[in-house]
């Protein structure tokens, strides 16, 4: 069973205070090289049959209509992950 | 007959019975309405109480959006009925469409629950006629996630029409770009806002006051402001 994973993240002009909060603990821990964290969200879908373009205009759409919300959240990625068995 | 006001509990609703009560002590009938229900039961306003309601999974508000019920909840919105979303309520709202903009993490990161000061900055809607014109009203707030943001263009139409209900004076507890606390669609009849009035509305369990403790009853006047308008409109 192939699995559709949808990334979604905060729009890049909005604050990410859990974000900022974790680069801010790096930067307590010494981590210098690091110079900004942003937190999202994966979304794990899976299908029973395969990952047809059907499937997919269906995920796009859902993920744009639910997963996501357009006035704080950009769905930044869409792809498809085989069964690794 | 008594004007018929009905609060919706979704899963994980806190505040739904307190918002009962306001509506009691302003002088309607509270009519408990379930979130799995397609029945308005024939109420004339409605209430979206706070909480976190579904454990604020997704987005906050955003599943219970999608709640049965919401299918009326809008139909009756777009009809000119009274809506006020109190908190995740008003979360709710934004998710659903019925008023823009959204809600995000405090800028500070944390909780906060105070006694806030808000300023009231439109009294023709239907749940703030019994205000006066930029009067400053007590009543509390406690949230995670009340940030509200929206881009610049829906900012200035907001301000311009004159649809920043609420605004927060002295302190801006979470981040919400030019200190919106609430805000109404563009008929006026729904409104939205972070802080609780129905907190506020029994001597003896609001915010302090220059008088006494806990004397606070600001929030009254969101619910009898309704129950007039739907007088008028009967």
């Amino acid at each position: 069973m192939p699995t559709i994973v949808v990334d979604v993240m905060p729009k890049a002009e909005l604050l990410d205070p859990q974000g900022k909060a974790v680069a801010g603990a790096l930067a307590r821990l010494g981590r210098s090289t690091f110079t900004g964290v942003r937190i999202g969200k994966r979304f794990e879908i899976t299908v029973d049959g395969a990952a047809d373009e059907a499937t997919l205009a269906e995920v796009r759409q859902v993920a744009e209509d639910i997963l996501s919300n357009g006035v704080i959240e950009d769905v930044v990625g869409i792809h498809v992950v085989e069964d690794r068995g | 007959m008594s004007t018929r006001i009905g609060v919706i509990t979704f899963p994980g609703s806190l505040d739904d019975r307190d918002a009962q009560r306001a509506v009691r002590l302003a002088g309607a009938e509270p009519v408990a309405l379930w979130h799995g229900s397609h029945d308005l039961e024939g109420v004339d306003a409605l209430v979206l109480p706070g909480g976190f309601s579904y454990g604020d999974y997704l987005r906050c508000g955003a599943i219970a959006s999608l709640s049965p019920i919401m299918t009326e909840v809008i139909d009756a919105a777009n009809a000119g009925m009274p809506v006020l979303g109190i908190c995740n309520g008003f979360q709710m709202l934004t998710e659903a469409h019925l008023l823009e903009g959204g809600l995000i993490r405090n800028d500070h990161g944390s909780f906060i629950c105070r006694d806030q000061v808000l300023r009231v900055e439109n009294t023709d809607t239907a749940w703030t006629t019994d205000f006066t014109g930029e009067q400053e009203i007590t009543i509390p707030l406690k949230n995670g996630e009340g940030g509200f943001v929206a881009s610049d263009d829906v900012l200035d139409r907001l301000e311009g029409e004159g649809r920043v209900v609420f605004r927060y004076v002295d302190v801006n507890p979470n981040g919400s770009l030019r200190d919106i606390a609430g805000i109404c669609n563009e008929r006026g009849n729904v409104v939205g806002l972070m802080p609780h009035p129905e907190h506020a509305t029994e001597p003896g369990f609001g915010p302090d006051t220059a008088l006494a403790m806990r004397s606070g009853v600001d929030g009254l006047a969101f619910f009898t402001s309704a129950i007039q308008r739907t007088l008028a409109s009967a």
